[in-house]
């Protein structure tokens, strides 16, 4: 089975290494500051022990006021997985930074993010629109969205 | 003097005999080389994700039919998962087993259709593509009796399945559990040990191991490349765990291996198969559940190994009777990262054994 | 030693039909000129016919059946259907090029029949470099395969001409080395005088040969597995992409009319023409035309194709040698006089580097072709 490793423990872990870096965290999941996601996620996937190698998806969920991106990470060899969310307050013009560069199943997620939220990520190669059409107003899912 | 060449831009477009759907590579070209290749998706999106939003919990189930439509019966198991793990409905025994052979029964005939399509593209004009059809043809008839459809089931529901198998269900699933691995083994003789099938597909394409983990590719693209990770093992769902049957892997993740493994993995569908008609107990097939479903507030996640790779679910709910939130993590979306390093390098005609291999079904990738 | 002859009628004492015969230059010129055309084009829609429903068979479906009795009917809808169709040349094409390249495609697949013999001395012109004139001819219309290609101003066609352009290039080597290695046994180019010769079908005597010659004329003729050239799965359809109406008909039958004659070729090299106990001659050739596409048909139903570098290795590093080692072989047995003293002994040495030729080339097959190039 895989196992869901606990919140609390991988945050207490994040907080000695990088402080001041998780929000909160629970059983299920934990929350990043999103400028600190590029060294939380490859303190993830380089330690011993935690090994997440495999990006299991990227998703984002539009709460009102601000947006929260979901990352499930894998480690195929140890057989647990994690959940981290990061938050973004700004509605408009929100930016992220991207992970392109530790897992390259990112590419067409962000992609993906960008085009049906509007979330910008720093560090893409290639930050265009993935389903909808060049000039297409506005960005489907989120809530306001006509 | 060195002859002056340039680059042209090739664009391989939506509509094309043999882009598996509608699917637009523009491929920079040198000659016959690809340099590059930019994948165009989009054609075929019809915002499902949104469309949940406004359905019920229910009402969910005919959508998700048509994501990957090759393969719905494995599309309705994930989503029926993802809510029961959220709002902790557990279904009866029967009901998982049905699931279990449905979604097996699925996976063997999604797989024909991948091998076939793929033997196709490499240009054996459509022979091994109808043998697998036959097959196939006698599985859909299965579906039919259950579900009364050939392409797009919606049979199964939140707690279990939507009605009972009728009674001509189980002998016709004998006799066809009878037949096929014979017809496994006749194409294998007549596949297996072809030099051009060989000399076209060994070596081509091939997909590292380390490339594979961190592109996230998975199912039949991720074992090819020789890393053993089976979600129907690894992290059993449903009633996975009561059965015995191997995990097969591949030694260089190359266009050949990737045949290889879909082959092999429809004979381990057919052991999964026959052990689950053995064990399968009577009982009721559904579990009682009311007609609109309010989850508790909370989030869960549901994966299943479908024929394509992952597919899971993630849904949010905020105890209303549609998800706050429905995303779909698209197995051919995903595979088709690694699709350019793949490719450059190999010529126009390597360029569609490769992408035919990876075996993606456009309704997923655009949802 | 005695020897197999098959020509009955010089038992009966029946004599050969005179050159100019039905009497006169022109009438005979007329007369077949009117059987060919005739011919080809009966043939193509037989052997269109027999393909379609062939190929459904084997694939475990019917062909067609409705058109007619058995579906006989049916390369006849399929001719009405295409010429009923609107012509469309797309505006940027080079107009005269691409209205021009079918013309030069078909016009000498029509010729090459005129040194075919029907029977004994029933054949247009019984040209004494016959062969010969067959393997110039047919290159004739690679050119208008490649104005097809050049002329539709589409990338696709392009490649596609690309491709048949080089293929056929280098087939032409081991073909024309495979029809020497007959021509010295027969002791003459003329296709008449290599039927005649004939007192033993050639395939027993150079199978090597022949397994060249089937391969390389495939190759040829862009059929199955060297079909890259018109590739339906990869290039749309190759150098035809742009072509409706008339013009795609045109080279919808060139292509079954180079089957047909490649099949008349192989029938006259190696199968022994118009020779046959029983059954007129010209039926006779008729029946060995059909059971070599039937062959044709059976390959293209069940081998996937190859890649254009691999198709270029093929010719080059494997039919190539083979062919000269063949020549050599056949060279040496014609000195030493075996066709005429120790048949036998010709027969099995013969199969025997066939059998151990294509062994060790079923090793080394999949070697073929350069692999990932770096970019």
């Amino acid at each position: 089975m895989t196992v869901s490793l606990s919140g609390k423990e991988v945050a207490r872990k994040i907080e000695e290494k990088f402080p001041g870096s998780v929000v909160e965290s629970s059983h299920d999941s934990l929350v990043v500051r999103s400028d600190s996601l590029p060294d939380v996620a490859r303190f993830l996937k380089d330690t011993e022990g935690l090994d997440f190698d495999f990006l299991n998806f990227i998703t984002a969920v539009d709460y009102y006021d601000h947006f929260e991106v979901v990352y499930l990470l894998n480690s195929l060899e140890h057989n647990h997985s994690l959940t981290i969310k990061t938050r973004c307050y700004d509605r408009e013009n929100p930016i992220m930074p991207s992970v392109v560069g530790l897992w390259q199943g990112a590419d067409f997620q962000e992609r993906e993010i960008y085009d049906l939220f509007g979330i910008k990520f720093e560090g893409h190669p290639n930050m265009k629109r993935i389903f909808l059409w060049e000039g297409f107003a506005g960005h489907p899912l989120r809530k306001d969205f006509k | 003097m060195a002859l002056r060449t340039e680059p042209f831009v090739l664009n391989m477009g939506p509509v094309h005999p043999s882009t598996h759907g509608v699917f637009r590579m523009r491929a920079t070209l040198d000659g016959e080389v690809v340099i590059d290749i930019e994948p165009v998706f989009g054609y075929l999106h019809r915002g499902i994700e949104k469309l949940a939003e406004q359905r019920t919990y229910t009402g969910i189930i005919p959508l998700t039919d048509r994501l990957d439509y090759i393969s719905s019966m494995n599309n309705n198991f994930a989503y029926c998962l993802a809510v029961e793990k959220l709002a902790g409905i557990k279904v009866p025994e029967r009901a998982e087993y049905i699931r279990v052979i449905m979604a097996e029964l699925q996976r063997i005939a999604a797989l024909l259709i991948a091998v076939g399509a793929f033997l196709n593209d490499c240009g054996a004009y459509f022979t091994p593509f109808l043998y697998m059809f036959r097959e196939r043809e006698r599985i859909v008839d299965l579906f039919e009796m259950a579900s009364g459809q050939r392409l797009t089931y919606n049979y199964m529901r939140v707690g279990g399945v939507s009605q009972d198998l009728p009674e001509e269900f189980m002998p016709a699933l004998r006799k066809f559990m009878a037949m096929m691995p014979r017809f496994l083994d006749e194409y294998d003789q007549l596949l297996m040990q072809n030099e051009i099938l060989i000399a076209r597909t060994k070596g081509v394409g091939i997909l590292s191991k380390e490339q594979a983990i961190n592109s996230s590719a998975s199912g039949p693209v991720l074992r090819a490349s020789s890393v053993k990770w089976d979600i129907r093992k690894a992290d059993p769902y449903s009633v996975y765990d009561r059965f015995e049957f191997d995990v097969p892997t591949q030694a260089n993740g190359d266009c050949y291996d990737r045949y290889r493994q879909r082959v092999e993995e429809m004979r381990q569908s057919l052991r999964i198969i026959r052990q689950a008609m053995e064990q399968i107990p009577p009982g009721p097939v559904k579990a009682d559940v009311p007609h609109l479903i309010r989850p508790p507030i909370g989030e869960a996640y549901a994966r299943i190994e479908c024929p394509k790779g992952e597919l899971g679910f993630y849904l949010v709910s905020d105890n209303s009777i549609a998800p706050y939130r429905c995303h779909i993590r698209p197995p051919s979306l995903i595979n088709l990262t690694a699709l350019r390093d793949m490719v450059r390098g190999w010529k126009v005609a390597d360029l569609i054994i490769i992408f035919g291999s990876i075996d993606i079904t456009v309704g997923e990738i655009d949802r | 030693m005695a020897t197999f002859d098959f020509d009955i009628y010089s038992l009966v004492g029946f004599q050969a039909v005179p050159p100019d015969w039905p009497g006169g230059f022109w009438w005979h010129w007329l007369f077949f000129t009117v059987v060919i055309i005739s011919f080809v084009l009966a043939m193509v829609m037989g052997v269109i016919y027999i393909e379609r429903r062939g190929m459904g068979r084997m694939q475990s479906r019917l062909g067609p059946n409705r058109t007619g009795p058995f579906g006989l009917l049916q390369p006849v809808a399929d001719a009405v259907k295409v010429l009923l169709k609107e012509d469309i040349v797309p505006s940027a094409a080079d107009k005269l090029v691409h209205w021009l390249a079918p013309v030069i495609a078909f016009a000498p697949v029509l010729v090459i029949f005129a040194v075919i013999p029907f029977e004994n001395g029933a054949l247009l012109a019984d040209l004494n470099i016959g062969i010969l004139y067959v393997v110039a001819i047919s290159s004739v219309s690679t050119v208008g395969v490649f104005m097809a290609g050049w002329g539709s101003s589409n990338k696709y066609s392009l490649l596609g001409a690309m491709r048949n352009v080089a293929a056929v290039v280098s087939y032409e080597i081991p073909l024309v080395l495979a029809i020497v290695g007959v021509v010295l046994i027969a002791g003459s180019l003329s296709l008449n005088q290599i039927v005649v010769a004939q007192s033993i079908p050639f395939i027993l005597l150079q199978p090597l040969g022949f397994l060249l010659f089937f391969a390389a004329g495939c190759a040829e003729i862009n059929r199955s597995p060297f079909d890259l050239m018109e590739a339906d799965s990869e290039i749309v359809a190759g150098f035809h992409t742009e072509y409706s109406g008339m013009k795609f008909a045109m080279f919808y039958l060139v292509e079954y009319a180079e089957a047909v004659a490649i099949s008349a070729i192989i029938t006259t090299l190696f199968l022994g023409g118009w020779k046959g106990p029983l059954l007129p001659p010209w039926l006779w050739f008729v029946v060995k035309v059909v059971l070599v596409f039937c062959a044709m048909v059976w390959t293209r139903t069940t081998l996937p194709r190859i890649r254009i570098d691999q198709l270029m290795a093929f010719a080059w590093k494997f039919l190539f040698p083979m062919a000269l080692l063949n020549l050599f072989i056949t060279a040496l047995q014609v000195l030493a006089g075996w066709p005429t003293q120790l048949i036998w002994a010709m027969i099995m040495v013969n199969f025997a580097v066939m059998a151990i030729m294509v062994l060790i080339w079923s090793r080394f097959f999949f070697r073929l072709g350069w692999g990932r190039i770096e970019v």
